[in-house]
């Protein structure tokens, strides 16, 4: 069978930086080819290659891209315009940007329905309906006449899909189609994908470095590491046992349930692609390496149906198992902050007065005992208050009601400092979390500054003590922050926080801006430090897998209310309330799926100014009934400190005893 | 006093001490960045260059005849005793003795550049007879003997000057090679080679060919300003070469000192705006938007007259012509330094509102950091590159709008060389047959010069520190 797509020793090239370096893939007609790998890889530009839209500087060196019978790098740009959307259309990863805001989503898929299938007035209007009625949007005749921002995150990326098939595409580029997204809308949206490619018979190139997405998506994988393709390979065989070293570290380095051990993380970094590359790429970061591998490049190695880049493949010891450490349960001991009916609740304002017409319920309602030394981690899709309630506690956004105790001691404006000593908070994003203008030691001293930490003369030994213990050399401190890669900036936004000593930090989505590799340095630094200063964490996240590794509870929140809450075991493993069951199972994971089938949401999370009458998540519950139309759940216990808001889950379970 | 020996005492206008003053807070600013490295690599993306470079040249021969002409005094009088001295009333500066020969020789009225005779036929007595005809000038041309040697003497002179020009351009790279040579370690030839291939690391070529032409029309300039007028005089016969040169030192002023008054206005204000919010910034935006509702002619124009009627009913209070304009010229940079701070302050409000929203300035404020210090800390440093690109593009605005405020009127003072005032004198002369363009054409040679070069240099800075562009923070 002739491919559908074929790339020979592709070369791409900033100046003297390959950044694609000889990459080699086909991809057949209905075939799903998922290219994996961390940032800086090169997966993008292997997909701006293939379109030809390289960024200004950047030029394909060499290689060959063939589609069907055309070669794209020779044809004269008037007809590689055709190609583009015609023969390969492309899905962005940013659905906000990809779509322009001022015309009409209707308009913007007529564009492309006008270009390329010449079709205008009302068979174009019908064509884009039957588009949007493919990719499953709903309603599609009245969305036709929307603006992108009347739509939501996981609409709007539809309505990018609808616009890459509205050619007809027998390629479909996705690059990272669904990682600004969240998980219940990831679901829904590599359905739609998954559905439209066995229906077009289309290939599909999906760009991702999210192994879960890969493991439920893709046909075939090849894995790509600074700039080359080091390991290709058919999906189950891949998963059943990687050969390339890079490929197994990234397994390993991925948080899994139980797992209370150390996560293998990769050292080093991806080396810099300006020419001057000796022998494997990965060696200096290889723990196998032997001297061959510095020297001398690897070449392909045929094993079974998997090819690999490795001077080693195949001898090296097979994929051991992991051992799987029950999380021994520290006991319960006195708790360290109180949360009592927490509300912030952000005024609208409106007209000449500024008066208030309404409010956004950002968080309401919401009570948490973190105990010393422990972790509980609130879970929650975007947009559902769970960053509001830890800036609330911080008291960086003033909370409208509720009382917080410290120590059993309760914070007021008065007593601030006591809070800001004893609470500080690391930050989702380490590019913005740390000012560009200060060097890092002044980073770390402002704090102590500022709180009067420790005397004054110390503090200078303090800063290198701390740069030691979250693992950054000594002279970090006399150099800024862009010195610095991801991860080491997450590190000093680490060490940031125990500058004044807390016992408690709020950690924001501190590993979702990092690749795995990195993630897992940083979770074992988090899970090191609050075993040496039995820290305890309130975790913010929405990565399910991540509090699974490192949360002792979980609370689950939806649209600015805890809906279920106990330990994560529990929760994770036996989730009861069915927004949690659903997000449990929407993540997608390497293993195959056990036991229930996959629980799919329909929608989108209703807007927190106007929540739904009743329980905030009848709307999308498969379970919902009269009831949840009319009231909100109370608390029903499930022992073992797990609890529900949820009418259903009291009519299913008659043992369950209902409080308040 | 202690100043007659020299047969003169210094004369400190007000332009000059805030000059001055704001020189030695430059001189302070490159002292402190050059020791913060994330200061100093954007300047050093602008040396790198070749257009900035040649841009910033062009500016320091501009403000170096600037600031000469900024140091002033007044000379004795010639009669008077030494113990008992008494000093003309005429404001002298040290540019003016450089180029008194310019100065000094006045003609009687109009002449055309380079010229020999006057622009308008006299009655002149001629071998006894009286005959209309154009008059020999007092010295423009005056060592000619025969019309016949105007031509070749002009040519010559230039030749001559082009030559100097280029010998001591020739000298100054000799030594700049042996310098560099020596300083990098680096064989004569090996850094010739080095600097004709581009590969110094600053655009050493684009520099060395600046300065190599710059010395050149100077040589040329030198030698025919010694026997011609270059730019022809103006109706009272005074060399428009002279009066363009004076003009810079008034452009420069007002292109700096306005930028002094409006910084602090617009960062206080456009900072305090964007982080506190809330009243502070409605407060804040209401007063911007009326004083941008306000034509600023209008205000500038009644200003300007408020100050002109206190110095006429306070004659007491200046000495001197030159003290007088010199208010007036303070006068006009300070009310349109409060007419300009709005579009700079507007700016640094939208920055500090995305500012204050981001991770450190939340992570200062939950260690309890007091807002002064965030500002100065977090906020100020993080809008330095807007202050700075704003400074170097406002400047050669400012330079025009003095042109078209003078030629409306309501600048500077009508006795202060300035390229407005020569505009505004020249305006009238338009519509004389023949025309007399020069006046007009230098008074725009020199103000596109120093436009034109302050707005490369400005493009420099701006890629450099606009981390959109690419530059690094």
């Amino acid at each position: 069978m002739t491919p559908l797509l074929e790339v020979r020793d592709l070369v791409t090239g900033f100046g003297a930086t390959r950044v694609v370096d000889g990459v080699s893939f086909r991809i057949a007609a209905g075939e799903t080819y998922a290219l994996l790998g961390e940032s800086g890889c090169g997966k993008s530009m292997t997909a701006l290659s293939l379109m030809r839209l390289l960024p200004d500087g950047g030029r394909v060196v060499s290689g060959s891209v063939r589609l069907g019978e055309t070669d794209v790098l020779d044809l004269p740009e008037r007809d590689m315009r055709r190609v583009r959307g015609g023969q390969m259309g492309m899905i962005f990863q940013e659905p906000m940007l990809a779509l322009n805001p001022v015309i009409k989503v209707g308009e913007q898929i007529g564009e492309a329905l006008l270009l390329h299938r010449k079709l205008s007035g009302q068979a174009a209007r019908d064509a884009t309906r039957a588009l949007l009625d493919a990719v499953g949007v709903p309603d599609a005749a009245r969305r036709l006449d929307s603006y992108p921002f009347e739509l939501s995150g996981g609409l709007r990326q539809r309505v990018m899909i609808a616009m890459a098939l509205a050619g007809e595409p027998e390629l479909l580029i996705a690059d990272e189609p669904t990682t600004a997204l969240d998980v219940t809308i990831q679901a829904q949206v590599l359905d739609v994908l998954r559905r439209l490619k066995a229906e077009r018979q289309m290939g599909m190139l999906l760009i991702t470095h999210d192994l879960g997405v890969v493991a439920e998506n893709a046909d075939r994988v090849g894995v790509m590491y600074a700039g080359e393709l080091v390991e290709e390979g058919a999906r189950d065989v891949f998963f059943a046992s990687p050969q390339h070293p890079y490929s197994r570290m990234l397994f390993e380095a991925l948080p899994r349930a139980g797992d209370g051990g150390r996560l293998t993380t990769i050292p080093g970094q991806v080396p810099p692609l300006d020419g001057s590359l000796v022998g494997c790429r990965f060696a200096p970061r290889c723990p196998h390496a032997v001297a061959r591998c510095r020297s001398e490049s690897p070449d392909w190695q045929e094993m079974g149906g998997q090819r690999v880049r490795c001077h080693l493949a195949g001898t090296l010891p097979a994929n051991g198992v992991r051992d799987v450490t029950v999380q021994t349960a520290t006991p319960a001991s006195r708790p360290l902050l109180q949360v009592e009916g927490l509300k912030v609740h952000f005024p609208i304002r409106r007209g000449l007065i500024q008066r208030t017409v309404g409010h956004v319920r950002a968080v309401d309602d919401v009570s948490l005992d973190i105990q010393a030394g422990r972790t509980l981690a609130l879970v929650g899709e975007s947009g559902c208050g769970k960053t509001t309630v830890g800036k609330a506690l911080l008291r960086l956004i003033e909370p409208t009601a509720g009382r917080i105790a410290l120590d059993g001691e309760v914070i007021t404006p008065n007593n601030i400092v006591a809070l800001r000593r004893q609470a500080q908070m690391v930050f989702q994003d380490p590019f913005s979390s740390l000012n560009p203008r200060m060097r890092v030691a002044d980073i770390l001293l402002e704090g102590m500054d500022a709180l009067g930490a420790g005397a004054a003369g110390q503090r200078r030994d303090a800063v290198a003590h701390l740069l030691n213990q979250v693992g950054l050399p000594d002279d970090a401190g006399g150099r800024y922050p862009h010195a610095f890669s991801g991860g080491q900036r997450q590190r000093i936004a680490i060490a940031r926080a125990l500058a004044v000593s807390p016992r408690l930090v709020i950690c924001d989505e501190p590993t979702s801006a990092l690749d795995v590799s990195v993630q897992a340095q940083i979770l074992n630094l988090l899970k090191d430090l609050q075993n040496d200063l039995g820290l305890a964490y309130l975790f913010i996240t929405h990565n399910l897998a991540v509090v699974e590794y490192l949360a002792h509870e979980v609370a689950v929140m939806y649209l600015g209310r805890i809906v279920e809450h106990g330990a994560a075991t529990d929760v994770l493993r036996a989730p009861r309330h069915p927004y949690t069951q659903a997000l449990v199972s929407a993540v997608p994971r390497i293993e195959p799926h056990t036991g229930q089938g996959i629980i799919r949401l329909a929608g989108d999370q209703p807007s927190p100014l106007n929540p739904p009458d009743g329980c905030h998540f009848h709307p999308r519950c498969p379970h919902a009934s009269e009831v949840c139309r009319q009231t909100y759940p109370g608390q029903t216990d499930l022992g073992n400190g797990h609890w529900v808001r949820c009418h259903w889950v009291v009519g299913q379970d008659f043992s369950a005893r209902s409080v308040d | 006093m202690s100043f007659a020996a020299f047969n003169f005492v210094p004369v400190i206008l007000w332009t000059d001490a805030l000059i001055f003053a704001l020189l030695a807070a430059v001189l302070v600013l490159v002292w402190f960045i050059r020791r913060q490295e994330h200061l100093l690599a954007p300047w050093r993306a602008v040396a790198r260059r070749p257009m900035a470079m040649g841009a910033a040249l062009v500016l320091g021969v501009f403000v170096v005849i600037g600031l000469l002409d900024s140091l002033h005094y007044r000379e004795r009088l010639p009669d008077s005793p030494v113990d008992a001295p008494q000093y003309s009333v005429e404001v002298l500066s040290v540019f003016d003795a450089l180029v008194s020969g310019l100065r000094i020789r006045q003609e009687k009225t109009y002449s055309a550049p380079l010229a020999m005779q006057l622009y308008a036929k006299e009655f002149i007595a001629r071998d006894g007879a009286t005959v209309r005809d154009y008059p020999r000038l007092q010295y423009g041309g005056a060592h000619l003997k025969h019309a016949g040697d105007h031509r070749p003497d002009i040519v010559r002179r230039a030749l001559v000057g082009l030559a100097q020009g280029l010998a001591v351009g020739l000298l100054l790279f000799g030594l700049l090679a042996a310098w560099q040579g020596r300083r990098t370690q680096m064989d004569f030839g090996v850094w010739l080679t080095a600097w004709g291939a581009g590969w110094l690391g600053w655009p050493g070529r684009t520099v060395v060919l600046i300065l190599a032409i710059m010395l050149m029309l100077a040589g040329v300039l030198i030698q025919l300003a010694s026997g011609y007028h270059v730019f022809g005089t103006d109706k009272v016969g005074q060399d428009v070469l002279y009066i363009s040169l004076k003009s810079i030192r008034t452009g420069l002023v007002i292109g700096t000192l306005t930028t002094l008054v409006t910084l602090p206005l617009a960062i206080g204000f456009g900072i305090a705006a964007g982080y506190f919010r809330g009243w502070v910034d409605d407060v804040i935006q209401y007063v911007y938007t009326v004083l941008n509702s306000i034509p600023g002619v209008l205000l500038i124009a009644a200003a300007v007259l408020i100050v002109q009627v206190y110095i006429e009913s306070h004659p007491e209070l200046f000495d001197t012509a030159a003290a007088r304009a010199d208010i007036r010229l303070l006068a006009l940079c300070l009310i349109m330094g409060v007419t300009s701070w709005t579009g700079l302050a507007r700016l640094l409000r939208g920055e500090s509102l995305k500012l204050r929203t981001l991770d450190y300035v939340e992570a200062a404020r939950a260690f309890g950091v007091s807002h002064s210090r965030i500002i100065s800390r977090h906020i100020f440093p993080n809008v330095f590159h807007l202050v700075l690109i704003a400074i170097v593009l406002d400047f050669s605005g400012l330079v025009l709008a003095e042109a078209v405020l003078s030629y409306v009127g309501v600048g500077v003072d009508p006795s202060m060389h300035s390229w407005g005032n020569m505009i505004n004198g020249a305006r009238l002369e338009l519509a004389r047959e023949p025309v007399v363009w020069w006046q007009l054409g230098a008074a725009f040679t020199f103000m596109f010069a120093l436009v034109l070069a302050a707005n490369l240099f400005a493009d420099g800075v701006r890629d450099a520190f606009d981390p959109r562009l690419g530059g690094r923070r």
